[in-house]
């Protein structure tokens, strides 16, 4: 499902002393099946964005389109429920919303409001338990016994089991150790690549960013500051920086490189590999003149 | 003079004589002024540890000394003056009505004068840069902010050791930058043990010492250069090493031989420029 956002103004408790403009005339596009990164410092609209994707908010002004849905203060879509059928969003800390008495009926929750068969489920669940990196035999347990990092993926399992074609993340992996949060993006990247869902990451990590994504998108005070391909968004140092954003750190390094050496390696999504074999080649090619 | 401060003596410790041990014969020990990150994976043991030393948590063996005295249900009172922490969630630590009221609450908890509370609540908040936000409410403050006061909170009762348990873990790159700051400031002007739990490799480099836990045990324990130094076997338990690290290694692949494992940009460059300038 493509998305689009047209001049979209969303203002938080409209005509109270306490009135707040969270998004301003935001306009963009998300291709269906693609990879969108949506980057922000802390209050730049980023959680509101995400609430317009499966209706929560609705824009003050402007319209949202989704697929064949469209979302404004004056068309109200009656089959909303069928709207977040299709759009699953994985909120940020997901594992606080867990509440069953057991894992699978917990997983279950979702597809069974959305009338998904019993049989299909059962199936659906024996598919996404291994995907998540969880075991079989936890189905029975209950979710509060898990530690944390089991209870996340559980959460993101019972989205999963709904099968949206669009996937919304909001910092899927705070709080996981370094390899919870690699074996999880590289799941939802996965995910993304079998089925095709079009996935959208709300993150902090300028690294998952351009790992993972095909098209960033750079959000301050409510409204687009930049987009574009990972590896042409993120050599801005300068703009990004205005922003409060930082650019990955192997961009920062070779632009500390090209300073120090007086060189022009150019930042092209390198891997530390190739990027280890220019620095050789520079200092071999200062070496004979 | 540095001297023990924290001591932990073969201690092991389970939630249940029917679970699993988190802690198996574990021994270290942290000195006055030191500065040390524990770090291993979820439910390697970590925040287990910090729940002992202030005796959230007693070990079913060995036993845990505080600047000489043992954790024990009748010292825990007197422990916890010499032991503050702060916690992930920066949303779970506030009782204050104002950030003044926050940083007044631990010390009225402890009797002290008003006279006293007024000086601290000054110096503290001072410390961690939020002097001007005496009156604000909570809620209205950044993450980055509210761990902050939640560190001034605990420095008010002046005690020998912070621990921050995944501090940072919930805030934005700027919020950590933040915090960062303010408890390496701190640790060099007041004299002050420092633990802090952490994934956060940036962390990790700034402290004088890395203890790492594996399987309820530790695993190793060096500065953090030796720690960085073995990439291949931190990857096997689970953890990440730092970008320059993983960089320096291609680049011996590459030909290039960095002298010795750097621990951020500054350093490898450096390197690199003495390589250069020799040929």
């Amino acid at each position: 499902m493509d998305i689009t956002f047209e001049n979209v103004t969303y203002i938080y408790q409209k005509n109270s002393p306490f009135e707040h403009k969270a998004l301003e005339n935001l306009s963009l596009h998300i291709e269906s099946g693609s990879y969108v990164a949506v980057v922000g410092h802390t209050g730049s609209g980023k959680s509101t964005l995400i609430s317009h994707l499966n209706g929560l908010s609705i824009p003050t002004e402007g319209k949202v389109k989704i697929g064949k849905y469209a979302l404004s203060e004056n068309e109200k879509i009656n089959d909303m429920k069928e709207l977040r059928s299709k759009v699953g969003v994985v909120f940020q800390y997901p594992e606080h919303q867990l509440f069953e008495e057991t894992v699978e009926k917990d997983i279950a929750f979702g597809p069974e409001n959305f009338g998904v068969p019993k049989n299909e489920i059962k199936t659906r669940i024996q598919k996404i338990i291994p995907a998540v990196g969880l075991s079989e035999d936890l189905l029975e347990r209950s979710p509060f016994d898990l530690s944390g990092g089991q209870m996340r993926r559980v959460a993101i399992a019972g989205v999963l089991a709904v099968k949206p074609d669009v996937l919304v993340l909001d910092e899927p992996t705070a709080g996981l150790d370094p390899r919870g949060q690699k074996e999880m993006m590289d799941m939802f990247y996965q995910l993304h690549k079998e089925q095709g869902t079009t996935t959208i990451l709300v993150t902090h990590s300028m690294e998952d960013a351009l790992k993972y994504a095909d098209h960033v998108i750079i959000l301050n005070k409510g409204t687009k500051y930049m987009e574009g391909k990972p590896e042409d968004v993120f050599v801005q140092r300068e703009a990004l920086n205005r922003v409060q954003l930082d650019v990955p750190e192997i961009v920062q390094f070779i632009s500390e490189f090209n300073e120090r050496f007086d060189t022009t390696i150019p930042f092209q999504n390198q891997s530390m590999t190739e990027l280890a074999q220019m620095i050789q080649r520079t200092l071999k090619g200062a070496e004979s003149p | 003079m540095s001297t023990n401060l924290i001591e932990f003596k073969d201690v092991s410790f389970r939630y249940g004589e029917d679970q699993p041990w988190v802690l198996k014969n574990v021994s270290f020990t942290i000195d006055e002024d030191e500065w040390v990150a524990i770090i291993g994976h979820n439910g390697s043991g970590k925040s287990t540890i910090a729940k002992l030393i202030n005796g959230l948590l007693f070990p079913q063996e060995g036993e845990i000394l505080i600047d000489g005295k043992k954790v024990t249900e009748d010292s825990i009172w007197d422990i916890r003056k010499d032991v503050g922490m702060v916690f992930q969630n920066p949303d779970n630590q506030f009782v204050g009505a104002t950030v003044q009221d926050d940083v007044a609450f631990g010390m009225e908890n402890r009797g002290i004068s008003r006279e006293t509370m007024v000086e601290r609540i000054e110096s503290t908040l001072n410390a961690v840069g939020m002097k001007d936000y005496l009156l604000t409410e909570p809620h209205r403050l950044s993450g980055g902010q509210k761990q902050r006061v939640a560190i001034a909170s605990v420095l008010a009762i002046s005690p020998k050791v912070l621990i921050l348990d995944e501090a940072t873990a919930m805030l934005d790159p700027n919020g950590r930058k933040e915090i960062m700051q303010t408890v390496s400031g701190l640790q060099d002007r007041q004299g002050l043990s420092l633990i802090t739990i952490t994934h956060d490799l940036q962390e990790v480099v700034q402290a004088d010492r890395v203890l790492v836990m594996n399987g309820g045990q530790i695993w190793d324990e060096a500065e953090p250069r030796k720690i960085f130094a073995k990439k291949e076997e931190l990857r096997e338990i689970g953890l990440d090493v730092p970008f320059v690290a993983i960089l320096a290694d291609a680049l011996l692949d590459a030909g290039i031989t960095i002298a010795h494992e750097p621990l951020n940009h500054e350093e490898l460059l450096e390197d690199l420029w003495t390589l250069h300038s020799k040929t």
